[in-house]
Formats: C-alpha cells, structure tokens, sequence
C-alpha cells in the first residue's frame, strides 16, 4: 500500500501525470498516518522537493459545503493575494477563478498540486457534486497535473458518486485493513509504551523500558489485551486504554503495574448506562424494575406513566416492607427525572393535548443491564432485590 | 446602459424626402433627426456622418459612417452605412499581423464583405468624429470636444490590415470636413494651410505635449527646441528678469529628459511659454533676427549653469538615448513623421531665415572654446555618423545638418563633466542605432510582464489578474521506458489525433452544424450517451475542424461558446457565462438574461453565427424550466443564428424531465452514443498505442470484454491499461523490460472491480465478527432483514457464551455497532435510539456466511 501510492505520487511530481484515488479503511486503521509517511518520504527525495509539491488539505467535517472549500483551497494554494484586490462575490466567480487557475497550467510547466480530501464521503454529500466533478476533471484532462486523494473509511463509497463523476475517477482504491495478529499487537504495546532512545534520564528510561517488557509478558495484561483487542482493533483505543493507565504513575509510584491496566481496562469497559442507574434513588430504581417487568409482560411494547404507577402500586401494596407509599405527584416528578437521564424515551414528541400520564414511553436499558446495577448498587432493600428477580411469581 | 436610454430616443426624418423609387416604394432622405426625450435634446444626422450603432456589447457600441437613409414599403426607416471595425472585432490571431500598439480609440474602415450594411436607422445612438490619419501620425487628443472621437489609419477586409487607399482618405477627410463646418468643432480639423504657420506650430506643440507615447515626446520636444529658440528669444526679451528660468528651460529641452514626466514637464512649458507668444507673433516677426543674436549670447552665458546643476542626471547616455529614440520614431515613420518635421523646419527657416541656424553655429563654435579640442573631434565624428544614419533615412540635407549640428552642440555642452573617449562615442552610437526592436521595449517589457504575472509574494495585484498556479521549479521528466510512453499515451488527457470508432456521430454533428453555418440559421441539436463515449470529445472535434475551415474560409466565420452544467453553481449562471464569452461584459444573471434575449432576438448588423454547446444539459434544470427554455427558444428566433449542441446522458431527457414546451423547442434532432462495444473499445486502446509495444494483443482484448461486459466507459478501460503497466513495471524490477501481459491485466482488473467488504470483513475483530453473527441469527429467527440492536445483543452474549468468551457490555456492543456502521456494514438509524435502534446488513447474507466461514 504504502509503495503504491509512494509510486503514485511520485509520478504525479516527477512525471507530471495527474491522477485520483481512494483510500478506504475502517476507523483507526492508519489512512492518514499512511498518506503523511508517503508525502513524508516523498519530501525527503530530491527531485520531488524541488518541484514543490502543494497539497491542500480539506478536512470535509469543516468544509461543509462547496463554497467554503473553495474558499479553502484558494487559500491553501496561496492564490488569495491574488484574489485580494478582487471583490470575492459570488461563489459562481470563485469556482470560475480557480478553474480558470487550474486551467492555466499544463502538464509540463506547472507545478503539481495535490488535493487531500479527509473524510471523502462527506464531499459526496455536496450539492451536484460540482467539487468533485471539477477535481476529478482536471485529473482527467490536460491541464494542470493535481492528484486527488480521498481518505474515508465507508466501503461503499464508489456507489455513492454520481454516474459522471464517477466515470471520471480513475478507480484507484488503496484498502487498508487492520490485518494484524495478537503477537502483533502485543509488539505495538510495546513499542507505544517504551520511553525513546533519547529520553533525558538513561538510567530510569532503561529501567521503565524493562518493566514493559516485563509486562508484556504477564499474563493478565496479557488477557487485558487480548479482551480489547477482541473488542476493537483500532489502535486509537488501545492508547486510551494505555493513557489511562499511564496516568496512574506518579513519583511514588514510578513504574507501571499490571493492576494499573486492570483498573484502566475495568474503566474502559464500564457501561454507561449502567453508571447512571448506579446513582438513582431506591424509588427511581422500582420505577426502573416496574418497567422493566412490563416490558416481560407485554414483550417490549410502549407503556405510559399511569402503567408505571400501577405497576409500583402493587409492589407496593403486596410485598414492600420497607418501602414508603409515595403519593403520585412525587412519583411523577421521579418519573421526569428519569425522562430526563434519558434512562426512558417517549416515542413522540410530547405534544399540549396528549396528557403526560399517558405518554406513550419506552425504556432504554436492557434487563441484564438493570440486573448488573442492582448488584453493585448500595443499601438496596432487600424486597426490591427480590421483586426485580422475581417478577413474575406474584402477578 | 444603452438599452434603456435607446428607449427614450424617437427619430425621425429631417426635411422633404430627396428622391424616391417608386418600383420599390422606397423614398430617400438626406438626414435623420434623434430626439431623445429624457434630456430634450435633437440630434440631427446628415448622411456622410460618422454615427455610433447599437451593437452586441452595450458598452461598445459599432461605429459607421452613414451612407444612404431611406424609408422602405413597410414605413421602416432603413440606413445604410460603411462599417468600421473596433480592435475588439477583430479576431484575436489576427491581431498580431498589426505589429503595433492600438489605442482604444481608433478604429479600421471596415472592408469585410459579410456584414449586412443596411441598417434599421432606429439603433443609430448619436454622431461622432472619426478622424482619418497617415499610419505614422499619433493620435491627438482632444480635451475641448465633448464628443467621442474615433481615428482611422488603416483598413480591415477580414484577412489582412492596409493602408487607407488616397480616395478613403480624402472622403472621409471631406466628410469631416463639411461636418466640421455644420457643427463647429474644433480647429484643430480645418486644413493646415488656411492657418497661420504659428497657428500650425502651436498645433503641433500642443500635440506633442499631450502624446501619450515616450518615444515621440523625444522627437517633439526635439522639434519645440528647434522651435523655442524663436519662442524664447521673445519670451526671454518681454520678461527681462525671468532670465534663471530660460535657461532651465532650455536645459531641459537639449537634455530630452528620459523620464515621462519630466517631459510633460517640459511639454507644458513649451505650450505655456508658446501660448504667450502667440498673441505677441505678428509683431515680434519683423525683428526676429535681430534678437536672434542676443539670445545666443545669453545661452553662451548659460552653459556654466548647466553642468552643474546637471551633474546627476546629464550623462553621455542620456543624449545617446534620446538620439537612439529618435532615430527610431524617424526609422518608424519615415514618410510622415520626417516629412512634417522637415516642413516645420523649413517654415522655421522661412521665418527665422538663416540667422537661426547661425546661431546655433555660432552657439556650437563658441562652446568648444571650454573643451578641449579632441572631444570636439569625437563629437564631430558622432555627429556624422548620426548625419550618415538620417541620409540613410532619406532626408533632407538641411534638416540632418540641423540636427548633427543640433545634436553636436547639446553633447558638447554635457561632455564638459563627462568625460568620454571616442571609442566609447562611437560604439554607444552604434549600439543605439539598432534597429527598433531595442532598448525602449527592453526596459519596458520586464516591467509590464511582472505586473502581469502575479506572484505569491506580491502584495498588491491588479485587478484583473489572471490567476495562476506557480510554475514548477524542475521540467517534468520525459518518459524514459516504452512502458512508461505507454502511460502517458493512455491517460485519458492525452488527446489522440483522432477520434475512433466515432466517425459516423462526428460526421453527423459536423454536417449539421456546417450546414446550420452556411445557412446562417440556427438550429438544436441533442446528444445523450452514457458517460466515458466520448460526446464531449467528439464535439470538441467537430468544433476544431469547423474552425479550421472558418480560418481558410471556406466557411462563414463563428464564435463558439461552451458551458458545462457541472461548472456552474446555478443555472441561471449560464447566462452569465454565455455573455461573458461573447460580450466580455460581467453582470448578473437576470440582466444578462435580458441582455441575451435582446441580443438573439433582434437583428442584429455584424451579428457573425454563435456555436453554443451545452454540456451535462440536466444540471440546468429548474423548477419553472426557463433556463433551459429559453436557451432552445433562441435558436428559433429568426435573427438568432444561434446552433446549440446539448449534451447529457440520458437517452429520454426531454421526455423525462422537460416540459412539453421546452421539448418542442428542442426539436427532434437528436443523436444517441451506444456505449463503445469491445472491439470499439480496443480499437481505442490499440489506436493510442500505435507505435509502442507494451501490450500484449490478448491483454487490451480482456481489458475491452471486461469493460465493454460493464459499462463501455472508455474512460474506465484507459485508467485499467494505465494501472496494468504499472503493475508490470513494479514486478518488471527484477527481469529484464517486458510487455503488459494477461496477468497484469487482471489483477489490475481485480484491484479495481474488486469487493472490498469480504477482506473487510476478515479483518475485523473478533466481537465484530460475533456480532455479524448475532445479526445473521438474528435474522434467522426473526425471518426479517431488519432487527433491533437489543435483540442482536441477546444473541450476541449468547454466542460469547458458547466461545467461552467474556460478553462485552451493552456500550461496548454500542461501539461495535457503530464502527461496522461507518464502514456501511451495517446500515443503522440515527443513533439517539440507543437500543431500539434497527440495524440492517448491507450486503448479502451470504457474503457476510462466506466471509465468517473461512476461518
């Protein structure tokens, strides 16, 4: 991969030869990492350096739409000065200018651009595509020579150009896949946490350096490791896992332990959801089990408050010892507090003739999820416990 | 502008109708009156006048000269006119056979035989001057007359410029004439010999000192010198006491100033110091030479000033230039610049007689008294080889012995402090008097061109810049290897000499267009094909032949104008852009859409027929369709002489998506591109490869089956060969050069046609894969294509029990969720439903079983 599009570019520069192509990879896999070592090297070649090699880049997340990249590249080209004087109108006087920029040039004399599309797909999104259709042109045609490089990480992304557009790519897909084994990735941990060679202080870089390869070696972080790395290849998550834990060192606790990754792993992990239901009180926390035995009942249906509260007032009734009789309005407001942790979600929008009592709601934990929660939550009455376990005994 | 005030304007005939024809119940008249209503004003036009026609570009209206007005059987007033032809009309290429600079004042007489003469005398604007001059004289300029004035020097007939033949001349020069006498203008007009001789000087002078052009203001202020030794003689005697300036005057007239403004300067001075002494001519005449003597001694007085306040800028280069631009103008112009320059000179002669020139002599003789008598010498010698270069020229005995005289003097004056050797002396000489190409131009160019050219790090452009990309430092590399040839001949910017398996639509297109032309009709023309045929290209085929026969005439001139429905943010930015390429004029859409329907609905005089293609038609469509309608309504206008080539690529486009009355407009011409089949296609590919063996016969064929099987984008089929010559190239390292065979070919084919979600899928993690399993289950169970991710996490945990594997959390299943969807494995609803979100596969299930299977 990498020495294919190397070659790419290197023919662009040296050749003059103007081309266009894709890459696609799932997140974190190193596409932009990929393209900054190939024009990395690139600029480290002689020839290539002395043509320089102009390479707006055009993030899609911030050029929301035509005219605001355009703007971007005419900036990036350093053309503004030229513009300067000019009264920059219209956008249909913007996209003519840089055509006819373009246009100027031919495949010998000028020099060649490359064009840096991060995020490609949402280039796609523009209106008639009309950016992509000029840049992809101007590869095709005799004129300036430009390279234009999308990164994106959707597969299908070939289907979403337009038929024109797309006959005038030149189908260059450059795949880069997270394709490594585990002894791979256990190399990368490695690698990412070892102090460098020209860290200040030898002996602790030395000494540090040894704890990690010791730590590679052990078992449970060895299985921390292997757990995430089930979980995701991406490597940007095995650095927040190593962030986390590397936080954790201090001067009294110089090196890293395999408890630190643990802990961080464990924090990694944790559910969210689950976390909010930890800091419900016990009367939130029926509510949530009340809903959760109609979701059993009723097999996932919608319900509304007035179920909820009818649900609670049997518990009630029947088996709470310890339990307060709460009147409706308080369970009402613990039932918006609720709403609110987005822990349940109506299905509509709530509207003024709908009254709330009836406002159709469904809940966003799943059973299990409740479960977890209600083990780990603190002074949980007993009778709570036992009716979220048993629901169905008593009805 | 003009639209709007030609509104208000009526006109009507002036007086009786002079004769009339009764067979063609026309009438004739010898004047029309415009009466504009806006401002009450009448304009009265006699015929012989020069007039301003309403034209294509509001801005520039035609100028003509009025010949014939008459009224027709239909009450139309009619005119007729002789054209003459602006700079702007003139075809770009034929622009350099001018070989000088044109101001935007002047104009040709138009002999071009196409034009229609007659004229609707309703888009007659007003009366201008059109001044007739010899191809050497500058332009004057004058500040007096109101109107707009126009020159003539030479003639236009559509393929080369020549001189105003005498008769042409002396018409028009007549026509100014008489007009001259009906309007009182200026003097300046009235023939020179009814004019006193200092009337004529001061003309002259007041000329040369508003002459835009450096390398005249030498000659002229030459001339002023010759001449101001009359004026000042006078001036010098009415104001005793202005003594210091005189001679910085005259200092400033022998130095010839380099600089422009400088010579304005001096201009002015001459004209103020003339102004006076006009009024004062009559008197001071009789004793002319008598005062000739005390200014010359006054001079003698002078020289000592000179050198020293002189001694920055005077340098034997600086006389050595202005001779050097001297000769130049004369080299330039030598039948009428010298010419008159010798007549003024002799009019000074007769005035002044001899004792002028004897002064001067006299002036001459006296100074070498300070010098050493060697300079003198060398001064002589240059003053004779500048002597030998004007006998050269023709001229008259007198004026170059003036001149040396004159030249000698000047630089023996400023050799003082400059001392110089004669070898130097002579080869400046010799250098300056190259031939006109030199120097002037050679100063200046580099000037202009940085102006022109923008650099990065110039902070202030001009307005008007032409945007350009910087050039590369190093040339691009020339392709070494046959492959590498093979490359660069297969990129789909190469463009080949011809055009394929294309040669029954380019003959249909041409046909219709030619004819179009020769008829002076206009006409629609729709083309459709799917995208890589080759529409665009073989249009742009047709245009270039049909331009090349323009170029040798064997058809009626046209202009050809191209939008492309992808390059315009808006459609009605098509008018903007169409009248941009005809006009030059920038204004907004809807103006320019009013302007476009005048334009193509009237008739229009010099109206040449205009090529318009359309490109990605579709793109112009709108709402209400009036884009797209009034660019098919032009063509069937009778004054259009519009041809529209519309491209797009479907077949049924102005079924599909046009109205009924836009469709109708459209026509029935149509043309539809097949997609190339494979022969056709590798023909193509064979055709750009003639002459470089780098393919394999077999391997174009599966390329061509491949792509034509596909679509028959030829496009596609190019950048597959180019990509197979670069897999050769790369395996080729270690063998010796070798040929693209079918191997490359393929898997250059697979890398392109290639299906990237089964490898994506390989090479997802581990729970990835679980949960396109729990999905597939999911499905299975459900017997739907559509499941919610609480149900697929069931089943998720599920499967990591029976793996024996720890199940991730509900957030963790969240986050698998989400990266299988921003990979479009997954299709999934916005994410704020957080478990009831649906989840969809977007493949097939059986690739996903395929893709899970093999490990």
């Amino acid at each position: 991969q990498h020495r294919h599009l190397l070659e790419l570019l290197k023919r662009t520069t040296v050749h003059g030869e103007s081309n266009s192509a894709l890459i696609i990879g799932p997140r974190g896999s190193g596409k932009t990492a990929l393209l900054n070592h190939v024009l990395k090297d690139l600029r480290e070649m002689r020839e290539v350096r002395e043509n320089l090699l102009e390479d707006p880049f055009l993030p899609g997340l911030l050029q929301t739409n035509d005219k605001v990249a355009l703007k971007e590249i005419t900036r990036q080209l350093q053309l503004e000065n030229v513009v300067g004087d000019k009264v920059f109108g219209s956008f249909a006087e913007n996209l003519a200018f840089l055509l006819e920029a373009l246009r100027k040039g031919s495949r010998t004399s000028s020099c060649p651009i490359l064009f840096v599309l991060d995020e490609f797909d949402l280039f796609v999104h523009h209106k008639n595509q009309t950016l992509l259709y000029n840049l992809f042109d101007i590869s095709q045609s005799a004129q300036t020579p430009v390279t234009v490089i999308g990164l994106t990480c959707r597969q299908d992304i070939l289907e979403l150009l337009e038929k024109r557009v797309k006959s005038r790519f030149s189908h260059r897909q450059i795949y880069v896949m997270n394709s490594f084994d585990f002894k791979q990735y256990i190399k990368m941990f490695k690698k990412q946490l070892s102090l460098p060679a020209e860290f200040p202080d030898e002996p602790f870089a030395q000494k540090w350096n040894n704890n990690v390869q010791h730590l590679s070696e052990d078992k449970t972080v060895q299985d921390v490791l292997q757990k995430l790395f089930h979980h995701s290849k991406d490597l940007h998550s095995l650095h927040l896992l190593l962030m986390l834990a590397v936080s954790a060192v201090t001067v009294h606790h110089p090196l890293l332990t395999a408890a630190d990754l643990q802990e961080a792993s464990r924090q990694h992990s944790t559910d969210s959801k689950a976390n909010i239901v930890h800091g419900l009180s016990v009367l939130e926390i029926c509510l949530i089990i009340a809903m959760k035995h109609l979701n059993e009942v009723y097999d996932g249906e919608p319900f509304n408050f007035q179920m909820v509260y009818n649900e609670f007032q049997k518990f009630i009734q029947r088996k709470a010892h310890s339990m307060y009789n709460f009147e409706k309005p308080v369970v009402m407001k613990a039932f918006e507090h609720l709403l609110q942790l987005e822990l349940v979600q109506p299905l509509e929008r709530p509207s003024v003739r709908a009254q709330r009592e009836y406002l159709l709601m469904k809940l966003l934990l799943d059973s299990s999820q409740i479960m977890d929660a209600l083990q780990v939550y603190p002074n949980c009455p007993t009778d709570v416990k036992q009716w979220a376990a048993s629901s169905l005994s008593w009805l | 502008m003009n639209t709007r005030q030609q509104s208000k304007l009526t006109h009507c005939w002036y007086g009786k109708p002079l004769g009339s024809d009764r067979k063609l119940r026309t009438s004739q008249y010898k004047g029309i009156v415009i009466i504009s209503e806006s401002s009450k004003t009448e304009i009265y036009i006699q015929l012989g006048d020069f007039i301003l026609v309403e034209g294509v570009n509001a801005d520039q209206p035609y100028v003509a000269q009025l010949v014939d007005l008459y009224e027709d059987g239909a009450q139309h007033k009619r005119a007729v006119v002789q054209w003459f032809c602006r700079l702007e009309e003139i075809p770009q290429n034929k622009r350099k056979l001018l070989k000088r600079e044109i101001s935007a004042q002047e104009v040709f007489f138009d002999q071009v035989l196409g034009y229609d003469t007659d004229i609707a005398a309703e888009t007659i604007i007003k009366s201008i001057m059109v001044v007739p001059l010899h191809l050497g004289e500058e332009l004057p300029i004058i500040t007096l007359n109101k109107e707009p004035t126009f020159y003539v020097k030479q003639s236009w007939d559509g393929k080369c410029f020549k001189v105003l033949s005498p008769d042409t001349f002396s018409k028009l020069k007549e026509a100014n004439k008489k007009r001259g006498v009906i309007t009182n203008t200026s003097k300046a007009f009235i023939p020179s010999d009814i004019l006193t001789p200092a009337k004529k000087e001061m003309e002259s002078v007041v000329r040369s000192a508003a002459k835009p052009k450096k390398v005249d203001m030498e000659i002229e202020s030459k001339h002023s010198s010759s001449k101001s030794s009359l004026a000042k003689e006078r001036h010098s005697q009415r104001v005793a006491n202005n003594d210091i300036k005189t001679p910085t005057a005259r200092k400033k007239l022998e130095l010839n100033s380099p600089t422009r403004s400088k010579g304005r300067l001096l201009g002015c001075e001459v004209l103020d110091l003339l102004d006076d002494d006009c009024d004062a001519i009559a008197p001071l005449q009789p004793s002319a030479t008598k005062r000739k003597v005390k200014f010359t001694s006054e001079i003698l007085g002078s020289p000592p000033k000179i050198p020293c306040s002189n001694k920055s800028t005077s340098s034997t280069s600086v006389t050595a230039e202005h001779h050097q631009s001297f000769s130049d103008t004369i080299r330039l112009s030598p039948c009428t610049e010298v010419k008159e320059f010798s007549d003024e000179d002799k009019d000074l002669r007769e005035k002044d007689g001899i004792p002028s020139l004897g002064g001067y002599r006299k002036q001459s003789s006296q100074s070498p008294v300070l010098t050493p008598r060697s300079r003198r010498t060398c001064a002589q010698k240059t003053s004779a080889l500048i002597a030998e270069q004007i006998s050269m020229l023709d001229q008259e005995d007198f004026l170059s012995d003036s001149d040396s005289s004159y030249s000698s003097s000047s630089e023996e004056e400023e050799d003082d402090d400059v001392p110089c050797t004669p070898k130097k002396k002579t080869k400046s000489s010799r250098i300056f008097s190259t031939p006109k190409s030199s120097r002037n131009s050679a100063v200046h160019t580099p000037a202009k061109t940085l102006r022109k050219t923008p650099l990065k790090e110039t902070p202030r452009t001009p307005r008007n810049a032409t945007p350009e990309i910087p050039r590369r430092i190093q040339a691009a590399q020339e392709p070494a290897s046959v492959l590498e040839e093979a490359r660069l001949r297969l990129h789909v910017s190469a463009i080949p000499e011809s055009l394929p398996c294309r040669e029954e639509e380019f003959q249909d297109i041409y046909n219709f267009v030619e004819s179009k032309l020769i008829d002076g009709t206009g006409g629609c023309m729709y083309i459709s094909g799917v995208p890589g045929t080759g529409k665009t290209a073989t249009v742009h085929e047709v245009i270039r032949c049909l331009q090349q026969a323009a170029e040798n005439d064997e058809l009626p001139p046209f202009q050809f104008v191209e939008i492309n429905g992808m390059k315009l943010t808006d459609p009605h930015q098509a008018y903007v852009q169409i009248l941009e390429f005809l006009t030059g004029q920038k204004v907004t859409a809807t103006h320019a859409a009013v302007l476009l329907a005048k334009l193509f609905s009237t008739p229009g005089p010099k109206r040449k027929t205009t090529v318009l293609i359309v490109d990605e038609l579709d793109l112009l469509w709108t709402r209400k369709q009036n884009v797209m309608y009034n660019l098919f309504d032009w063509p069937t206008q009778r004054h259009s002489k519009l041809i529209i080539l519309a491209i797009a690529n479907t077949m049924d486009l102005p079924e599909r998506i046009m109205m009924n009355r836009v469709a109708s407009r459209l026509g029935l011409t149509r043309m539809s591109f097949q997609p190339y089949t494979y022969k056709q296609l590798q023909q193509i590919v064979s055709s750009r490869l003639k002459g470089v063996k780098a393919f394999e016969e077999d391997a174009v064929q599966l390329v061509s089956r491949k792509v034509a099987a596909l679509s028959g984008d030829a496009r596609r089929c190019l950048d597959i060969c180019r990509r197979a010559t670069e897999i050769c190239e790369l395996s080729r390292q270690k063998r010796a050069p070798e040929m693209v065979r079918m191997a490359h070919v393929t898997e250059a084919i697979d890398e392109m046609f290639s299906s990237p979600y089964v490898s994506a899928i390989r090479n997802a993690s581990l729970h990835e894969q679980i949960f396109l399993k729990a999905i597939l289950a999911e499905f299975r169970r459900a017997g739907v294509e559509e499941a919610t991710v609480q149900q697929i996490y069931h089943h998720h945990v599920a499967l990591c029990r029976m793996e024996g594997l720890q199940s991730p959390t509900v957030s963790e299943t969240m986050a698998i969720c989400s990266r299988l969807g921003a990979c479009r494995l997954l299709l999934m609803e916005a994410s704020n439903k957080y478990l009831h979100m649906r989840v969809r596969l977007n493949l097939s299930q059986d690739d996903v079983m395929y893709a899970l299977r093999e490990e």
